[in-house]
């Protein structure tokens, strides 16, 4: 990852959501990029204007895919579980999976893919360890409902959670080597503590990496 | 008639959005147009209509692909049927084709009936029309007349190639055949090729035509006659696939036709039959059976992985071109997995390519129907494309 962390390409970018924010910012200028569950494009957007990317995306929603291509992006209808085996090794510069690893069927396969059709990948997802969690669990008895867990259980898409222990756990197996990681507050803001530490794990309501494959 | 002489003048007087019926030119005069199946058709004639002002830059070329029994009349009123265009609510001012951003371009298919040369047409060195003695002709000879086309109108390279159906199949063909060509494809309900089943139905259509006493193996104009009641039945067989279950139901159900109940005998009894009858007789107006043989004959040709060992990833490596596949989910001809077979072989080339998939019950022939998500996806794709290519944001 070059240094160029844009801070004028931030400046001038219309208003994202802060965790977004803090993505783009990890985001080469001009590079390859597919967005993995990109939604609505909001990420996807921001990056083809304000960082000049060759953007792509998947999205599982028609509405997500629609609202997109309405707009001029290169989004297909697709799924991460499966439609990532198409391309070709090292297709992207950057592959991002944002909030989307815990709602897929093999978050592990997943994963593996996305620094396989890219150099590195950012992956953010939301801790199942935030302290909030941890006390709607222990005290209430019932499964958390957060910022970034909106769901009750009966509707929520996500079907495989994960702390960031876990999440950093899994890397160091699969020898991925993690280049960065914040632990973000519930405002989506970094937090001041160490992105893989103990205080991320229980103070961090998400998790984003910034992970590479370890060379061959 | 005081047109000008030329035919950037004659596009200089209608700025945005009128419409012309170009006279068919004639090509392939000095070199004939070799065909996929060897042989070889020259001077054939290209009829074309235009909406729209080519830029100085000449690069805000839209080239518009029309289906089976589609024309060149993608706007205006149709000089056979007197009704209004096939894409009149898709192409205008302000319009998803946007007629005072782009020039939009559609030409009669090679083997058509409406001005391009095909099997109704006179062979020049007999003096009688070519019945089945007109060559066999495919999706790619299809595009190869479109090309001369674009030669002798001096248009080098098309913003996008647009069609639905068969126009689809052009879509892809193009982007195969003249990738440098074409900026962008967007193949609208279509396939890479034609499958068992489509070919399967055509096969029907054909047999309809062929055993219907007045068809006189393809010579039946020069017996004055036509067979009108086996292209009937073809077209009434082929509008069953362009619909959805779900569509005949809402609109026809089992309602009976002008009668409180059912006559026991074989008269339409129903509105539904009384449907198909009425798009067969008013088919048979306009399209010439042998025509019909021919396109279908190409359609059932249509395989873009032939030449690539069957491989359709290879049929596309390293493709420059933007594509934009689009299919509906009532469509059942060409049902949502062709498009997402074409998206998979793309994505194997890391091609730039987005790919929707629009929920309606209107059936295959919902490209051609009002499906306003359509329209706007179809706007959004182009006018990101144009603005790619240095054309003003709308």
């Amino acid at each position: 990852m070059n240094n160029q962390t844009p801070v004028t390409a931030a400046a001038r970018a219309a208003p994202i959501r802060v965790d977004l924010q803090l993505i783009a910012d990890m985001v080469e200028p001009g590079c390859r990029l597919l967005d993995v569950g990109c939604g609505d494009g909001a990420l996807l957007r921001h990056l083809v204007q304000n960082k000049s990317v060759d953007g792509r995306g998947i999205e599982i929603s028609r509405e997500g895919v629609n609202a997109c291509v309405r707009e001029g992006l290169s989004v297909i209808q697709g799924d991460a579980d499966t439609d990532l085996a198409d391309y070709p090794d090292d297709a992207f510069d950057m592959v991002v999976l944002s909030q989307t690893l815990q709602a897929t069927h093999n978050p592990r396969l997943v994963l593996l893919q996305l620094l396989r059709i890219g150099r590195q990948a950012i992956v953010s997802f939301p801790n199942f360890a935030y302290w909030n969690c941890r006390l709607q669990l222990a005290f209430g008895g019932r499964m958390p409902v957060t910022e970034s867990l909106n769901n009750p259980w009966y509707t929520t898409p996500n079907i495989h959670f994960c702390t960031i222990r876990d999440f950093t756990r899994l890397c160091r197996d699969e020898a991925i080597i993690v280049e960065r990681s914040y632990g973000l507050k519930n405002d989506g803001s970094k937090g001041g503590f160490s992105g893989d530490g103990l205080f991320a794990n229980v103070l961090g309501e998400q998790g984003v990496f910034l992970l590479k494959r370890e060379p061959l | 008639m005081g047109q000008p002489e030329t035919f950037e003048a004659r596009v200089a007087m209608h700025p945005g959005g009128a419409v012309e019926h170009h006279p068919a030119v004639i090509l392939g005069e000095n070199k004939p147009l070799r065909l996929a199946s060897g042989a070889e058709l020259g001077p054939f004639t290209v009829a074309y209509q235009t909406c729209g002002t080519l830029n100085a830059d000449r690069n805000n070329v839209v080239l518009v692909c029309h289906a089976l029994t589609g024309d060149q009349y993608m706007v205006g009123t149709h000089p056979i049927t007197g009704r209004p265009g096939w894409w009149q609510d898709m192409i205008g001012p302000s319009k998803p084709l946007d007629t005072s951003r782009y020039f939009i371009i559609c030409a009669n298919v090679l083997g058509g009936c409406m001005g391009t040369t095909g099997p109704a047409d006179i062979h020049p060195k007999s003096g009688k029309p070519y019945g089945m003695r007109f060559p066999l002709i495919t999706i790619g000879d299809m595009v190869e007349a479109q090309a001369m086309l674009l030669d002798h109108l001096e248009i080098d390279s098309v913003l996008a190639v647009v069609g639905g159906s068969m126009g689809a199949m052009q879509a892809l063909e193009w982007a195969h055949r003249y990738p440098e060509r074409v900026y962008a494809s967007v193949p609208v309900a279509g396939s890479a090729r034609h499958t068992a089943q489509n070919i399967a139905f055509n096969e029907v259509g054909r047999q309809a035509i062929i055993s219907d006493p007045n068809w006189h193996d393809g010579d039946y104009s020069a017996r004055g006659t036509r067979p009108a009641q086996g292209l009937a039945v073809a077209r009434m067989a082929a509008h069953i696939t362009y619909l959805s279950d779900e569509a005949l139901h809402r609109k026809f159900g089992r309602g009976l036709q002008d009668r409180d109940q059912v006559t026991y005998g074989f008269e339409a009894d129903f509105q539904v039959e009384s449907y198909l009858r009425h798009q067969g007789r008013t088919f048979v107006e306009r399209f010439d059976a042998n025509s019909y043989l021919y396109i279908t004959r190409a359609m059932d040709y249509f395989d873009l992985t032939a030449e690539h060992d069957g491989s359709l990833q290879a049929a596309f490596t390293d493709t420059p071109v933007r594509f934009c596949l689009i299919s509906f989910t009532s469509d059942w001809l060409f049902p949502t997995a062709e498009s997402r077979a074409v998206v998979h072989a793309l994505n194997a080339n890391a091609a730039n390519v987005s790919f929707v998939e629009i929920d309606t019950d209107k059936g295959h022939d919902s490209f051609l129907l009002d499906v306003p998500e359509f329209h706007t996806i179809l706007a959004g794709f182009l006018d990101g494309v144009a603005v790619q290519r240095g054309l003003v944001r709308r």
